[in-house]
């Protein structure tokens, strides 16, 4: 979680603890939800269905600066206690070490609105199941500095990975890797000939090591370009997403972008691509229907919950509160774009709004 | 490997003159308190005793008892001299740090008296090094005058149970405060840091635990950039014994034993950052 964003987030739920983490520029989200069984003790304060969740965030690195030696935990710690009490000022935190020694930790925590990517397994093309020491050993053969990589469907069922280069110009000067996977290294495969999706490979490894490490398969959902992709490992007591922002097809015009959708989401922190507009029309289904323009404001209120999708989460709101953080209108948005922060602007640009130094029509 | 030493000329008698088969057996002891660049070196028929100090809070004494010198003979009652650590270690260790089983770096180190210069000849495989390193006039030292009198709470730890706590304190925590109490939590480290606040509870009936006296419940807070040096002292112990005063100071005295089982210590004083009386607590 900690390759994706500088902040954890934590949700109890009936289901499980839910921990998840999103990217500053909204192209990665991810969860990991430990059922109750995970754990030797769950109790997550909920008395009654109408109960108020409690969710709160802290700083990534505060929270990993108390698991900072794994040998040194395995060998010393017995029990962890997380500990979350009415009216509490700070997250408790307390290993029980050998020879009786307690560790206590008291972080500051940030009371916070649901973090939660709209994304629909079911609705997706294609899927792919694989090892994970599959994957592991393809992606070696990428740098470790290459940020996006392609992943395509090609005749036979086998399944290619490709290394992104974004500026045409370049690719005669650039090293392209490309590598192909049989059918049969996958546990299975369900997918659309000659689709592909890119997106990126240094949020990816992260989940990767971790399937890797747990001995997952790790399963893969994927659509058409633009839309997102959606990793998910699955174990017993574990349920583990990933959903990465792709980068939307130069040719696959098949959306009109709208204004309206992107306007009164261009706050200062975000650069978006014009796909964005595309991906946000089907992100908000439940109200406004397929394809059509988002309505002009973004409702700060969550659509009831009769007219969404049931494979989609819920999403409690409490309504706008004035002067919440920006993020907090993302809360229910996921940008189909993706998005690194520090270059001019992605390069792969239909009708663009927010125009950068390179823009393409 | 036995070293013959140089006799000293005739006529010259030294104030301070030592033999040492294995120079690590100093420089180990040195490493623990060398948190600062200068240290005053007092040498008596007891032995040597190296001082350390800083910011008038902090002392830290290395102690190498006469017996662990193959040679030790002090001519005047006191030799004392203000030394530079730094080149002092960098010499003892000319010959590298990494300790190669059955090979070590035999010592002789003479000092002529007040204004010489301390001299050192280092021998490993054949091969001799002589140093000359200036000294200076002695600072005069803190007198924590912390006997054993005074003392309200004393423990004593297995240092195995505290070195993993010090190597991983929280240094964005000012400072580190130390509870001890007859009471729960019985001993506690504390820190204040950007994260939030940490506490490590060392209960008394603890198998760290070889001795536990505490009179009365304390809470001292000690600058944590003072007292982190003192990690390292932590880290070449076995044991390690925890004393505060009633005015707060603080006594660490660690036992340290060298590659031959020859005992050694080395203590750490350090005044308190704020003192806390039982009446705030």
């Amino acid at each position: 979680l900690s390759r994706i964003g500088d902040e954890l987030y934590l949700e109890p739920t009936e289901s499980g603890l839910s921990l998840r983490a999103v990217n500053s520029s909204r192209s990665a989200f991810a969860s990991f939800l430990f059922a109750p069984l995970f754990f030797q003790l769950y109790d997550p304060g909920i008395d009654g269905p109408d109960a108020e969740v409690f969710r709160c965030k802290v700083h990534m690195k505060s929270f990993l600066g108390i698991f900072r030696s794994l040998p040194s935990l395995e060998k010393s710690v017995g029990k962890c206690l997380i500990l979350l009490k009415p009216n509490a000022s700070h997250l408790v935190l307390q290993l029980h070490c050998k020879y009786g020694v307690t560790k206590t930790h008291n972080l500051a925590f940030q009371e916070c609105e649901r973090l939660q990517a709209v994304f629909d397994i079911q609705s997706c093309a294609s899927r792919l199941c694989a090892p994970a020491r599959v994957l592991v050993e393809a992606v070696v053969h990428f740098p470790p500095t290459l940020a996006e990589v392609t992943l395509g469907t090609g005749a036979g069922g086998k399944i290619s990975l490709r290394n992104y280069v974004e500026d045409e110009a370049e690719q005669s000067k650039t090293m392209v890797t490309e590598l192909w996977l049989a059918e049969d290294e996958f546990q299975s495969v369900a997918v659309s000939p000659g689709s592909h999706i890119t997106f990126c490979l240094k949020e990816f490894r992260g989940l990767l090591s971790f399937a890797e490490a747990s001995n997952l398969p790790l399963t893969i959902h994927f659509d058409e370009p633009g839309r997102p992709v959606v990793f998910t490992l699955d174990d017993t007591v574990l349920e583990v997403h990933l959903v990465l922002a792709t980068l939307s097809d130069l040719e696959s015009n098949s959306q009109a972008p709208s204004t309206n959708g992107v306007s009164h989401l261009a706050t200062p922190s975000d650069d978006f691509a014009d796909d964005l507009e595309s991906y946000m029309a089907a992100m908000e289904t439940s109200e406004a229907g397929e394809g059509g323009p988002p309505s002009p404001t973004f409702p700060l209120h969550t659509p009831q919950p009769a007219e969404s999708n049931p494979e989609e989460e819920e999403e409690e709101e409490e309504g706008a509160v004035p002067g919440t953080p920006p993020h907090k209108k993302f809360r229910s948005l996921f940008f189909g774009s993706l998005m690194t922060p520090g270059r001019p602007g992605p390069s792969t640009t239909q009708e663009v709004l927010a125009e950068d130094s390179d823009g393409e029509c | 490997m036995p070293f013959s030493a140089q006799p000293p000329a005739s006529g010259e008698r030294y104030a301070l003159s030592a033999s040492l088969d294995n120079a690590r057996h100093l420089s180990s002891l040195l490493r623990a308190v060398h948190f600062q660049d200068h240290a005053t070196c007092f040498a008596t028929a007891l032995g040597l005793r190296v001082t350390v100090e800083d910011a008038k809070c902090i002392q830290a004494n290395a102690f190498i008892q006469a017996e662990i010198f193959q040679e030790f003979s002090v001519q005047e009652e006191l030799v004392m001299f203000r030394i530079s650590l730094s080149v002092l270690l960098d010499c003892l260790t000319i010959f590298g740090t990494s300790s190669l089983p059955g090979t070590s770096t035999a010592l002789r180190m003479c000092y002529r008296g007040y204004g010489y210069p301390l001299m050192l000849f280092l021998e490993e495989g054949g091969v001799v090094t002589v140093c000359k390193i200036n000294t200076q006039e002695p600072d005069e030292l803190l007198d924590f005058d912390f006997c054993s009198t005074n003392v309200v709470n004393k423990i004593i730890l297995q240092s195995e149970g505290l070195r993993e706590a010090f190597a991983e304190l929280d240094m964005t925590s000012e400072v580190l405060e130390i509870t001890m109490s007859p009471d729960k939590p019985y001993f506690r480290l504390s820190t204040f840091g950007n994260a939030g606040s940490a506490h490590l509870d060392y209960p008394r009936d603890s198998d760290l635990m070889e001795a536990f006296h505490c009179n009365e419940t304390q809470k001292n807070r000690y600058k944590i950039s003072l007292l982190k040096p003192s990690t390292k002292a932590l880290a070449l112990s076995c044991k390690v014994s925890i004393r505060t005063d009633a005015q707060g100071f603080l006594s660490l005295q660690y036992m340290i034993r060298n590659e031959d089982g020859q005992l050694c210590f080395v203590e750490y004083y350090c005044c308190p950052d704020e003192i806390i009386t039982e009446a705030e607590l």
